[in-house]
């Protein structure tokens, strides 16, 4: 892990959705470690500041970091504006990852919202690279209009057995599902018992997911769920990632939904 | 007439009742067929029956004054379709439309309020699972008002097209 950024360079971007990017970073000379699926690197736009971001794509060669970006303020909005050839500085790997090994042999679950997709594709890419490896997996995603789908055009290739899209309002003609994502349990293959859940949105999306996976008899410590904490240093020392004993750029952002329950109810800190 | 081997089971609202009161419910079960893009029911109408999804999708909507229907929710397999016939004035809630061809068992309402009414214990277990399916919708509804992709407070893509 490399505590001072490294330079990196723009090689690639792509629009994903009106307020969403792809980039491609290449490292400008030394390389930071390879990412897991699910952890997170500290980008920093130069002159603007510096956010956590998780990896969206694995480096075929190990270098390179994808990274999807939703523009919401100062800096996500600086690297959304980013062209090819715009250089960056980048910190990582950070954080706990999916651990998809630990999901070996039971169906699987991913399920994720507006952004929150991102950090899942990775996973998804891995579980499909060793299809024996694992029981059925399942990708289930709700965004807010179908203008907010990210990575529609890679659905077909995941549906293993099951992949479906759900909307919350639909617009622009949308003739697909409308409703929260947890409506496409229901279709989803797999045996409760015998699964390993992988969520990832904003915090109600996680809460409304996790109670409804609980009560379909999915054991509540292997519901993952990646959670989002405003972070700095990344590093476990200056506390801003805090949620009660946590510290989650360290001991998170993926953490059973066991652990996270009882802190994720508390009101405040 | 169903309740043969082939009969209604496995997922959904009839899974979640004991296996006689769901055995006595689907003998009164009859099979539907819907072409996509049919209205099975409007919003207003008397609602005097209603539907288990067996394979298919249909959509819920409301009527927007001046703009037509809007899509709420989309059902799919096992899902209960219409619990309005329980209690009045008995009259959809919503309306309901087929997105692709749809199978569904279908049940007459006064048939099942009949049937209830002798088997008090079904009675409550039907009454009990058509309750968790309205407390779901409601569920769903409020976590959508929550603004269930974006976190509290951000104007984040509400803007969406
Ligand atoms: C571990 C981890 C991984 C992450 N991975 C990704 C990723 O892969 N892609 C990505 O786009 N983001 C990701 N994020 C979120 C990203 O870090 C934040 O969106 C970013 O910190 C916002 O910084 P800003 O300076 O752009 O906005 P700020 O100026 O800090 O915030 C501007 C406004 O946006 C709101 N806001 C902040 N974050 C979000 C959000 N996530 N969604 C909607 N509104 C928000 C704030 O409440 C505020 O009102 C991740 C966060 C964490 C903790
Ligand atoms: S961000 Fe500093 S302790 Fe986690």
């Amino acid at each position: 892990m490399t505590l001072t950024p490294l330079p990196y360079r723009v090689v690639d971007r792509r629009d994903e959705t009106h307020d969403t990017v792809t980039l491609v970073l290449e490292p400008d000379g030394e390389a930071l470690s390879p990412f897991a699926p699910g952890q997170f690197a500290m980008v920093y736009a130069f002159g603007v500041g510096e956010i956590p971001v998780s990896v969206s794509r694995a480096a075929a060669d190990g270098q390179r970091l994808t990274h999807t970006v939703r523009a919401v303020g100062a800096v996500s909005r600086a690297l959304c504006g980013l062209r090819a050839g715009a250089a960056v500085g980048v910190r990582g790997p950070f954080g706990t990852g999916w651990d998809p090994a630990a999901a070996r042999g039971h169906d699987l679950l991913v399920i994720g919202g507006g952004i929150g997709l991102a950090p899942l594709r990775p996973l998804i890419d891995a579980v499909l690279t060793e299809p024996h490896g694992y029981g059925r997996l399942n990708v289930l995603a709700g965004a807010r209009t179908p203008g907010d789908l990210l990575y529609q055009d890679e659905f077909p290739t995941w549906a293993r057995p099951f992949a479906a899209v759900v909307v919350d309002r639909p617009s622009g003609g949308w003739r697909g599902r409308v409703g929260v994502v947890t409506a496409l349990l229901p279709e989803a293959r797999f045996t409760p018992a015998d699964t390993t859940t992988f969520v990832c949105g904003p915090e109600v999306m996680i809460r409304a997911t996790a109670r409804a996976l609980a009560g379909k008899g999915v054991r509540p410590d292997r519901i993952r769920v990646s959670l989002e904490r405003n972070m700095r240093c990344a590093t476990g020392h200056c506390g801003h990632c805090q949620l009660g004993p946590l510290l989650l750029c360290r001991d998170g952002p993926v953490v059973g939904h066991d652990q996270a329950e009882p802190l994720l109810a508390v009101r405040e800190l | 007439m169903t309740g043969q081997p082939d009969g209604p089971g496995g997922a959904g609202v009839l899974a979640a009742l004991p296996a006689e009161h769901s055995g006595r419910l689907t003998a009164l079960a009859r099979e539907a067929v819907f072409p996509a893009a049919t209205r099975i029911f409007e919003e207003g109408e008397r609602a005097d029956r209603f539907w288990i999804v067996r394979s298919g999708t249909v959509a819920l909507d409301v009527q927007v004054p001046g703009r037509g229907r809007a899509v709420v929710e989309t059902i799919g397999k096992g899902a209960l379709l219409g619990w309005s016939w329980l209690c009045p004035p008995r009259q959809w809630h919503l309306g309901a439309e087929t997105r692709d061809a749809v199978h569904a068992w279908e049940f007459d309402a006064d048939a099942v309020r009949d049937l209830c009414a002798e088997h008090p214990a079904l009675g409550m277990a039907l009454v009990t699972v058509v309750a968790e399916t309205i407390g779901d919708r409601l569920r769903a509804t409020r976590t959508r008002l929550l603004d269930l992709y974006g976190p509290t407070g951000s104007q984040g893509s509400s803007s969406a097209p």
